[in-house]
């Protein structure tokens, strides 16, 4: 199968020529349809940077990105691109462009000029599927942040894309509201099957990822399941990153001579290996 | 609370003139102004302003709405009146010193007063009963046409909408750069003029610098979801001419060949 994304010696500089900030250096990476990859790296690691690769937002300064095997750098296949590659931004306000939220989600149908009557059936499914039907008619200005979110999230699947790339859609949201997003990103990955580049520096959300990727200097440092790549404690905090209260917790107590196993993402699964332990004794 | 101010002066409501067609209340506004000018005749104003208070009845708004509309022209209308009374040459009715009020003056001031009376009575009945957005939908309809020699209709349409949807969101943003300031002790109710939009650049300067970063975010989320101007777009809501426009615009139509008749007969 071919892979979602595939990007090969990607460097991107911001600013001309030599002296320009290095923001993505040699980056190798591939992502197959399907899978729900978490981006993590403090600010300035190229994050958003590498988000804004996967839909021709921004064009490689060396190396090639491919979304389904199109090159990104082929104005050709721009619209194709991003139809397939939808994208969510971190602030909900600005990327709201019409004053009721049925027409800000027929935006990017209307932009593809899909007929009128198919762009009614793509709004209310899309509605739906975030659960902000009810709320078609509403101004967005009178939304929570979650529910902005959501519109946005709706507004991309109207455009029935196979990927959506997240840009850190809830750093500026209350606790509920990250819940929120979350809760229909994780559905939109297990029951739609759509593809999730989810950008963030929440560790909680990394966890529900299939698939974490950990950016430093503008490179990859760690990638993998979650697990593997949470267990790598140390190294995750000398990047400035935070772990999992409990991934910690079971780190710390295996350094007193506690065996766990590395990896421990959730309260649940502490649970049950302490559990496990007090049996053993 | 800013967050519930409305935008424009729309009133939601069912009536015969909301659910006309935008188009067809815009062309009928721009009738009636060409009918209203090409009156002369007493009769003739009699009968258009019959006409114009069956249009409110028929919008089902409330009077106080309607008169509402009226009242800053009130100051304009009065000017007209001094200025033609005592500016027309023609018959001295009455005198004082070198001020002159004539028969003619009289007679002229009072209709130009009812005209601009009747003009802002029926357009302000057009923005009561359209919302802003089908306004503007309804404005890029019509300015389609003029397209071939440059108006950048949908460009146009789209900034406007984008102004409408921003607006509550800046006014939000100012009610909290205001505390903000104020909270550090910036005053901007107290001293004369001068002071006071001194005191407002404290507030400017952060509200333009955040419009503009929302603009630049706005610009790449819209490309992102592949805008890329008018061209070949479909909308979500396509306008339709109903029987009821068809009607509204054969009134219209009527109303222009009376006043063209009015003119010629008197």
């Amino acid at each position: 199968m071919a892979a979602m994304f595939q990007l090969d010696h990607v460097s991107h500089h911001y600013g001309e020529g030599d002296e320009g900030k290095v923001a993505l250096s040699d980056i190798n990476l591939s992502i197959s349809p399907g899978e729900f990859v978490a981006v993590i790296g403090h600010n300035g690691s190229g994050k958003s940077t590498l988000a804004k690769h996967l839909n021709a937002l921004l064009l490689p300064t060396t190396g090639t990105v491919l979304v389904k095997g199109m090159d990104t750098r082929d104005s050709d296949h721009l619209w194709a691109i991003r139809q397939t590659a939808g994208m969510v931004f971190q602030n909900p306000d600005n990327q709201m462009v019409a004053t009721a939220v049925e027409e800000d989600v027929a935006f990017g149908p209307e932009n593809l000029g899909v007929p009128t009557a198919e762009i009614r059936q793509r709004v209310e499914a899309a509605l739906k599927i975030v659960d902000m039907w009810e709320f078609r008619a509403a101004a967005p200005h009178l939304l929570s942040g979650g529910q902005k979110q959501r519109v946005a999230i709706a507004g991309v699947l109207a455009m029935q894309p196979e990927a959506l790339i997240l840009d850190e859609p809830t750093a500026m949201l209350d606790p509920s509201g990250r819940r929120e997003v979350m809760d229909t990103v994780v559905r939109l990955n297990r029951e739609e099957g759509i593809t999730v580049v989810h950008i963030t520096h929440f560790m909680e959300e990394a966890v529900l990822a299939s698939r974490v990727v950990v950016m430093n200097d503008g490179q990859v440092v760690l990638d993998g399941i979650p697990e593997e790549v949470f267990s790598h404690v140390r190294k995750l905090r000398s990047l400035g990153l935070d772990v999992p209260q409990v991934t910690e917790l079971a780190q710390r107590l295996s350094e007193h001579e506690v065996s766990l196993p590395s990896g421990i993402l959730t309260v649940e699964r502490m649970v049950a290996e302490i559990c496990q332990l007090k049996s053993k004794m | 609370m800013l967050k519930d101010i409305t935008l424009g002066q729309y009133v939601p409501g069912n009536s015969l003139l909301h659910r006309l067609d935008p188009r067809t209340k815009i062309i009928g506004a721009m009738i009636y102004i060409i009918s209203l000018f090409l009156l002369k005749s007493l009769v003739g104003y009699a009968a258009i302003t019959i006409f114009t208070l069956a249009l409110v009845l028929l919008s089902a708004l409330p009077w106080s709405y309607v008169l509402r509309g009226i009242r800053p022209v009130f100051y304009i209308v009065l000017f007209t009146l001094v200025l033609n009374f005592f500016l027309t040459p023609g018959e001295t009715v009455w005198q004082l010193g070198p001020l002159k009020v004539t028969d003619e003056g009289i007679r002229l001031g009072i209709f130009m007063g009812w005209r601009l009376l009747l003009l802002v009575l029926s357009t302000s009945l057009l923005t009561l009963t359209s919302s802003p957005i089908a306004l503007t939908d309804g404005i890029e309809y019509l300015l389609r046409p003029f397209k071939k020699i440059g108006v950048p209709a949908h460009e146009l349409a789209m900034m406007m909408t984008i102004a409408l949807r921003f607006i509550p969101t800046l006014l939000e943003e100012t009610d909290k750069i205001m505390k903000a300031q104020m909270a550090r002790g910036a005053d901007f109710e107290t001293g004369n003029i001068v002071k006071r939009a001194r005191g407002m650049i404290p507030l400017l300067v952060p509200l333009f610098v955040s419009a503009f970063r929302r603009a630049d975010e706005l610009a790449t989320a819209m490309e992102a979801r592949c805008y890329r101007g008018g061209e070949g777009r479909t909308r979500l809501k396509e306008l339709h001419f109903a029987g009821r426009d068809f009607m509204a615009l054969a009134v219209s139509t009527i109303l222009l060949v009376l006043s063209v008749v009015d003119r010629i007969v008197s």
